[in-house]
């Protein structure tokens, strides 16, 4: 029997594709859904027997730092992180991120919370998962207002780490750091290149191999509700209330 | 004589002068919420807080109740509630000045004072519009040639001295070192400050070191000015270890601060209890 997969598990288990071959997966502020994916991974990892460690910032159970809220930055500076999550009120096309505020800084017209430690993050951390379910124009664009943190570097910078993938609730990219462009790799349950495109500000390769995602499969979703569903509500209980009622 | 000075909330409220640099912890470490109360009954004026690295209800309660001129954060929100609505509406009508960081930096800004050194070096960040914004940080070629990079630039950030930080925290031991577990950043805050003040739900007949592991999770006493009894004092935000935050009321200060008049009204109603 097919099971009715929301929109977040559909979304959740897109990124615990990505996470397959991490030893470590750091996940910050405001991040449910990348916090499920580490977590489902990590889950099914274990059933291969192998080890994939999971540091949930917002989580006392789910987090391996002692050192207090730098260490994640530290830990991340020293290579020790496989893999973090990023959003932005915008993100554009060169993959420059804003959490900031959109009209002209400083005097903004719409203040959000701000930076976090996106500057350092998106710097060392060698896959960078951008994540933002909103996909529109409004939230892709050609060029963001504020760069919280830049795409990509000059040479002479250091930067073991960027961007790789963007995920929306409308599509999967992958970043190519050397065309600084982002490519279509996927699409949503009735999507197509043409909407996709139509709700993408800024220009975009397509890749030629490019699908639809993929529903998870029977045992993945029975993992996520019965095991993954109780830990989310640890540390986003509103989140893990309203998709699973726990 | 007592090993440390205990006051009461309002005296430690006295301690902290209009315009004074206040650190501010974020809200997984003790915020210290019924002094913030009192803070704002008393009608402080001028505050600028230094963040580390963010602030939920905390900062946007003292924004909100006009207490606040000046903020350095690396993000200002209420989390799974949304936006901080009276710090939002305070950066979009011009009437607070935001030095925005990034997490890192504003650690590292203390890590200098901790070390009494007049800056510390970062890497990353070059090239955001952070930086660009930022006057007081700079960049030079990095003097070392251990990095291997040619003409590697590298951020310098100022060495940042707080004037008071006040937390919240689960107890005090009878000689005034104060539990704080895993929640170093604490310890951070305190060595970077001139004072420190701390609101806890207890002090206890024990004596930290005489264990390692209470030794280990405690923030020694030579840092502390004094320690008030504050109980259920983080509330509505969480103590860790000890309670969790009372989200129904996080929720409701969020749908009450969207506007400024249902802002006001719950603060009337809070500062009277």
């Amino acid at each position: 029997m097919e099971l009715n997969i929301k929109r977040e598990e559909l979304l959740i288990s897109q990124l615990a594709d990505l996470l397959v071959n991490d030893k470590h997966v750091a996940v910050g502020a405001a991040s449910p859904i990348p916090g499920a994916a580490a977590l489902l991974a990590k889950e099914e990892a274990k059933i291969k027997n192998k080890r994939l460690r999971v540091t949930i910032l917002h989580s006392n159970k789910y987090n391996n730092f002692t050192d207090g809220a730098r260490e994640l930055f530290d830990c991340a500076a020293q290579g020790r992180i496989d893999t973090f999550f990023l959003g932005g009120v915008q993100i554009d096309g060169q993959a420059n991120i804003n959490l900031v505020g959109t009209g002209t800084y400083p005097k903004l017209n719409k203040r959000f919370p701000g930076s976090f430690g996106s500057a350092l993050m998106y710097f060392v951390v060698p896959q960078i998962i951008l994540f933002r379910e909103e996909h529109s124009p409004r939230t892709l664009v050609n060029r963001v207002d504020f760069i919280s943190a830049p795409g990509v570097s000059e040479d002479n910078i250091y930067r073991p780490g960027g961007p790789k993938y963007l995920l929306t609730n409308r599509a999967l990219f992958k970043f190519n750091k050397n065309d600084k462009k982002f490519l279509l790799l996927r699409l949503n349950h009735n999507e197509t290149v043409e909407t996709v495109t139509n709700l993408t500000e800024f220009k975009f390769d397509v890749d030629k191999n490019i699908s639809e995602m993929i529903n998870p499969d029977n045992e993945r979703i029975h993992i996520l509700r019965n095991n993954i569903a109780p830990m989310v509500s640890e540390f986003y209980p509103e989140f893990a209330k309203r998709i699973w009622d726990v | 004589m007592n090993s440390f000075d205990q006051l009461s909330v309002k005296e430690i409220v006295d301690e902290v002068p209009d315009g004074c640099l206040l650190g501010i912890p974020a809200d997984y470490s003790g915020v210290p919420m019924q002094f913030t109360k009192e803070l704002i009954k008393k009608g402080i004026k001028n505050l600028r807080l230094y963040c580390l690295p963010l602030t939920t209800i905390q900062g946007d309660m003292l924004i909100g109740s006009g207490c606040v001129s000046e903020i350095e954060a690396a993000a200002v929100t209420l989390g799974e509630f949304g936006l901080a609505s009276r710090f939002s509406e305070a950066i979009e009508q011009n009437t607070l000045l935001m030095k925005d960081s990034t997490c890192p930096a504003l650690h590292a800004q203390l890590q200098a004072t901790e070390k009494s050194v007049p800056f510390m070096p970062l890497r990353g960040v070059i090239g955001s519009d952070i930086q660009k914004h930022r006057k007081d940080w700079c960049i030079i070629p990095n003097p070392m040639n251990s990095s291997g990079i040619k003409d590697e630039p590298i951020l310098l950030l100022p060495a940042v001295q707080l004037d008071v930080f006040v937390f919240h925290a689960a107890c005090s031991d009878r000689n005034g070192n104060i539990q704080i577990g895993r929640r170093r950043e604490l310890a951070t805050l305190a060595h970077a400050s001139k004072k420190v003040f701390v609101t806890v739900e207890k002090i206890i007949d024990e004596d930290f070191f005489e264990n390692e592991l209470s030794a280990a999770t405690c923030l020694p006493a030579l840092y502390v000015d004094g320690i008030a009894l504050a109980k259920n004092g983080a509330w509505p935000c969480a103590l860790p270890g000890a309670y969790k935050a009372d989200n129904n009321e996080i929720k409701n200060y969020s749908i009450a601060a969207k506007t400024k008049d249902g802002f006001n009204e719950y603060m009337k109603l809070l500062l009277s209890k």
